[in-house]
């Protein structure tokens, strides 16, 4: 698989973080652009955490990140705001899916030692997906995370389904 | 080999696999639906990964059910954008009016046993009532479905939900739902599915399903399905034009998990703010006043949640002074019917606002938006902070006879206490 090696800030949210408090319904329907929705970036419940975001930082929550509508501007604009990585005890499904479908890395983990601001360092473990390891400069603490299925890294090291499709045509299984 | 699942069994018919939980598979779709909220999105992407043509147009479908009508001329371009792509395509698409896309891809005829349907929008989930594999897809899953024909999905693990007995007077599909979610938790069937059975089914027709299916989804479930029987069969008599296969469960298929709901001892429930899993008897809960009392959506807007709401109202003798009594119906066809049987104008002598069929409030992107510090008692989904377009308001989700009550009274109470 590609070398994933990403380096930045732990950004810290908690459990059941929905699609409407990463992006509420009601900005989507004045503009589907990443760039104009990053601003508002969890604003039902941290209204100035978007200011605050570097590129490069990662998402760090709970378990069940993501539950709620499946809109895809909850991951597109998280890619807007430069973030390319997700940490979670949990995933929503729909939120999972569209993660890989946009080339947003979604890290199945045990977060909860994690603080904010914390620098981690995130990077395959040996050859071909066989799994990731989060290392914590500040903490010194590392965790692992398990393999995707192949169909999952394919779309993800295209990129995500669109440069996927471009790719292929249609699905290479 | 240990037997399947009914889950196992549509997707390995659908991809051509012995498809097993945890394995992913890549499957044939029978209908794929985009609604105002995904499809512009949709678009996009299409064209992006260079979509010319769709694979199959009538396997496809388009509403205009969130913004409906268009608030703002921003949502009117959307809807502009969307007639046009389908025009151009031959898309099917069900213009502002006719109400939310889950319930149109059902009233239709779409959705049957043994099929597998998709929906850009996580209610997908609602099909399941009827036998069918659904679940809640994103915009770029639309977008190569429409090229290909084809979605990749992970066949879920299953979660056998039994249901024996019969529900009481003035309990409802909606409290068995909110008491599954109690049960299970906003995350407790995560990439799951949801397989109802059991002695009760029989007692619960497809519009009763609808609302179970509708709800799994605030579980994590991937989806909620029911087996096929006479009731869904009587529903899909004149609906359903093709040839289908009802599946069924072996005998000797594998669930991670087993729960069982007796009917009998379930009371009405009521999910607090700002969690769908934050589930209490509505007993609980007394003298909990409420300013708006919505009746609609995909899980509460069909002609027999009106019914049941008006039922209450009218044995309370009618709203309280400073309730706001909001009905969105779910359909054109809900609405016609209303109109037909006399509600529609009992609600509006009761001083309801009627508001166009579609999403309506339910995600706050179109009518009765709710003010600061108020608090709705709704028969939709959702309770989260903000869902219906105000962070300052509290949602109270229940029973369609449930909000009835809270109508009548002007505060959560029992409908029980209401009805006798």
């Amino acid at each position: 698989m590609t070398a994933i090696h990403m380096q930045g800030r732990a950004r810290v949210f908690g459990d059941d973080i929905n699609t409407d408090y990463i992006i509420t319904s009601r900005r989507k329907r004045e503009s589907l652009d990443p760039q104009v929705l990053r601003q508002y970036l969890f604003e039902e419940i941290n209204p100035t955490f978007a200011g605050t975001i570097e590129p490069g930082d990662f998402i760090i929550a709970g378990k069940n990140f993501g539950c709620g509508s499946a809109m895809e501007v909850a991951v597109t604009a998280i890619l807007g705001a430069g973030i390319r990585a997700v940490l979670a005890v949990s995933f929503s499904r729909t939120y999972f899916r569209n993660a890989i479908n946009n080339g947003l890395l979604p890290v199945v983990c045990d977060t909860t030692g994690i603080l904010e601001v914390d620098r981690l360092e995130l990077q395959n473990i040996g050859e071909s997906g066989a799994g990731l390891t989060i290392q914590n400069a500040t903490t010194g603490r590392d965790i692992s995370a398990g393999a995707l299925p192949q169909i999952m890294l394919d779309i993800l090291n295209a990129g995500g389904l669109v440069p996927y499709f471009r790719q292929y045509g249609d699905f290479q299984i | 080999m240990a037997g399947k699942t009914i889950s196992e069994k549509i997707l390995s018919s659908k991809s051509g696999m012995d498809a097993r939980a945890g394995d992913v598979v890549v499957c044939k779709v029978d209908y794929a639906l985009g609604t105002d909220g995904s499809t512009p999105m949709a678009i996009d992407y299409f064209d992006a990964m260079g979509g010319k043509k769709i694979f199959d147009p009538k396997r496809i479908v388009f509403a205009l059910d969130h913004y409906a009508p268009a608030p703002s001329r921003a949502t009117a371009l959307l809807h502009t954008r969307m007639r046009e792509f389908a025009a151009t395509h031959g898309v099917p698409l069900w213009d502002v009016g006719e109400g939310i896309g889950h319930q149109l891809i059902v009233e239709s005829g779409r959705a049957t046993p043994g099929s597998l349907v998709m929906g850009a929008d996580s209610h997908a989930v609602t099909y399941g009532a009827l036998n069918c594999f659904a679940t809640g897809i994103g915009s770029s899953d639309l977008a190569a479905i429409m090229i290909s024909g084809r979605i990749w999905l992970r066949v879920p693990e299953t979660i056998k939900v039994t249901l024996t007995g019969k529900l009481s007077a003035h309990v409802y599909p909606k409290d068995i739902a909110l008491a599954l979610a109690k049960e299970l938790g906003a995350d407790g069937a995560n990439y799951q599915a949801l397989e109802f059975c059991g002695p009760a089914l029989p007692t619960l027709d497809l519009e009763d399903r609808l609302v179970l299916s509708n709800l799994t989804v605030e579980m994590g479930a991937k989806n909620g399905i029911f087996p096929s029987d006479a009731m869904s069969l009587a529903y899909l008599n004149g609906r359903a034009g093709g040839a289908f296969t009802q599946i069924d469960a072996d005998s000797d298929a594998q669930y991670v998990r087993g729960i069982t709901i007796a009917l009998d001892t379930l009371e009405p429930q009521v999910a607090l703010p700002h969690h769908v899993d934050r589930v209490v008897p509505i007993g609980e809960t007394p003298g909990t006043e409420v300013q708006m009392v919505y009746l609609g959506t995909c899980t509460g807007g069909r002609v027999r949640d009106f019914h049941q709401a008006l039922e209450v109202i009218k044995a309370g003798g009618g709203i309280a002074p400073r309730v706001q009594l909001i009905v969105t119906p779910a359909s054109r066809t809900v609405l016609e019917t209303l109109s037909r049987d006399g509600t529609l104008s009992e609600f509006i002598a009761l001083g309801a606002v009627i508001v166009t069929p579609g999403c309506g409030s339910c995600c706050g992107t179109c009518g009765a938006i709710p003010g600061d510090g108020i608090n709705v008692i709704s028969t939709a989904n959702r309770n989260f902070k903000g869902r219906m377009g105000n962070s300052s308001a509290s949602i109270y989700l229940a029973s369609p006879a449930s909000c009835g009550a809270a109508a009548v009274r002007g505060s959560i109470v029992d409908p029980r206490e209401i009805s006798s």
